[in-house]
């Protein structure tokens, strides 16, 4: 478990970038997220996107409950909130997307809880008014 | 001239006939009432994204209503994004399916757009004919948040939209946290109704790029208001309520009215499901100096007679898709 504390939403990006890094010769990139709202889920993503070289601004998927960002290593942004059961999964395509080459970001994975293991678990605390603790648990290598 | 649109994209499945002067000879939803009565049998849960099963049923209960057979359509018009790639599939591939089979003429159409003529369904509150063009339109719903000036018909151009959060989203989220369901808009528009807006003053937006749009703050402090204030919430619920949807449409129409007046536009159309918002309405109403036209009553959320419309156009401009229209879940307007 690694921890990181960030002071500001570019502090945060930067922490994304350099935590994905390493993971970027790997096929598929499974990333649970979680923290409250607000917490800065969103904010992650955006540097996830900036460290792959998307230029496409990242907006909050919930609505859609995925949006995909096209580039060499494609990202895949899902927030299963929305989602009553696992038979909701499967008609959306999830388990079609765990196959796909890139990095796939879940927020609200326990909606899937037991159907998928994640290769990192982040999970973002508000600590201060802008102040963010990152906390990190990788599950490969 | 006899139009089918369907429309797939997000969580209903939509199906709806028109004529060639666009008006509405059927509009049927899979949420809605009615269809429920009709199929009540077949469909399980009203939220669930059931496309598949579903839209053989939407199609013909269109159909049966618009009383008339699939032979006599004489143009498929579809939404092919943006939205979820497995819902708008099934519309697309649905639509293809009656093109190849009947030798219908199909067209792809883009949701967003699909929005904008929401405003000419019925020819109301405009008219095909005689639009009030360059218009600015402001996109606001759940997944988009956007302005796009509109030259002439079918000619756009986004030039602003949101950096993080829908303003839809916005009030979703801020309607989660009070321990309400999505759709979170019409929900905090019924406890806001008789608050007062000015009862707590939640923050505007800061950033300098004058048409785009950021509801993520506003999000967050709201989310962290309710937290802090857990007495005031009991007590003053509704100015709350009131004080959040004055700060969110601040910024809607702060935005909008800035751009209107820089691009020099006859008239602005606000489309989508947060159009739907009185408080907003009354706003925009009230504020502006150029006219501010709303989609009809239960057209501001997707419906597939939009995406009719705005297929009607793309055809009578000469264009026509092929069995090779696929779904484009990223799909947006030019910039």
């Amino acid at each position: 478990m690694k921890k990181y504390i960030t002071k500001n939403d570019e502090e945060t990006k930067q922490v994304a970038g350099k935590i994905i890094e390493k993971y970027l010769d790997k096929k598929t990139i499974v990333i649970f997220l979680s923290g409250e709202l607000g917490a800065g889920k969103t904010v992650f993503v955006k540097g996830l996107a900036r460290k792959l070289g998307i230029q496409k601004e990242v907006e909050s998927p919930t609505f859609i409950f995925v949006r995909e960002y096209h580039s060499e290593t494609p990202l895949y942004h899902f927030d299963l909130y929305r989602i009553n059961n696992t038979d909701e999964l499967d008609e959306l395509g999830f388990f079609d997307y765990l196959e796909k080459n890139g990095i796939i970001a879940i927020e609200w994975a326990e909606k899937a809880e037991g159907l998928i293991t994640p290769d990192l678990k982040v999970q973002i605390k508000k600590v201060g008014e802008n102040k963010r603790e990152i906390v990190l648990e990788e599950y490969t290598e | 001239m006899k139009i089918l649109g369907i429309e797939t994209s997000c969580d209903d499945t939509a199906a709806a006939v028109i004529d060639e002067n666009g008006n509405v000879l059927s509009n049927v939803l899979s949420s809605q009432t009615q269809f429920y009565k009709d199929f009540g049998g077949i469909v399980p849960e009203i939220a669930s994204r059931k496309h598949t099963e579903l839209i053989g049923y939407v199609i013909q209960e269109a159909l049966n209503i618009a009383n008339i057979d699939i032979t006599n359509i004489n143009l498929v018009s579809v939404t092919y994004g943006p939205g979820l790639v497995g819902s708008l599939i099934v519309g697309v591939e649905g639509a293809k399916a009656i093109s190849f089979a009947k030798s219908i003429p199909l067209i792809g159409v883009n949701h967003l757009e699909g929005h904008i003529y929401s405003l000419f369904i019925n020819n109301k509150p405009l008219k095909i004919g005689s639009p009030p063009f360059p218009m600015l339109f402001l996109i606001v719903s759940g997944g988009h948040t956007e302005l796009v000036w509109v030259k002439n018909h079918l000619q756009y151009k986004v030039i602003g939209e949101t950096r993080d959060d829908a303003a839809g989203e916005a009030l979703d989220k801020f309607a989660r946290a009070l321990g309400y369901d999505y759709p979170g808009g019409p929900i905090i528009q019924k406890l806001g109704k008789k608050g007062n807006p000015h009862f707590y003053k939640f923050p505007r937006l800061s950033i300098k790029s004058p048409y785009e749009f950021s509801f993520s703050g506003l999000k967050t402090a709201g989310v962290y208001y309710l937290q802090k204030h857990q007495d005031e919430v009991k007590t003053h619920l509704g100015d709350i309520c009131a004080s959040y949807e004055e700060a969110l449409t601040d910024i809607l129409v702060k935005r909008t009215l800035k751009a209107a007046k820089d691009f020099n536009v006859k008239a602005i159309g606000v489309v989508g499901g947060v159009s739907a918002n009185k408080r907003l309405r009354g706003k925009f109403n009230k504020q502006s100096k150029i006219p501010v036209y709303f989609p009809e009553k239960g057209f501001s959320t997707d419906n597939a007679a939009m995406i009719a419309i705005a297929g009607l156009l793309h055809y009578k401009n000469g264009e026509q898709s092929n069995l090779l229209l696929d779904a484009v879940s990223t799909l947006s307007l030019p910039k």
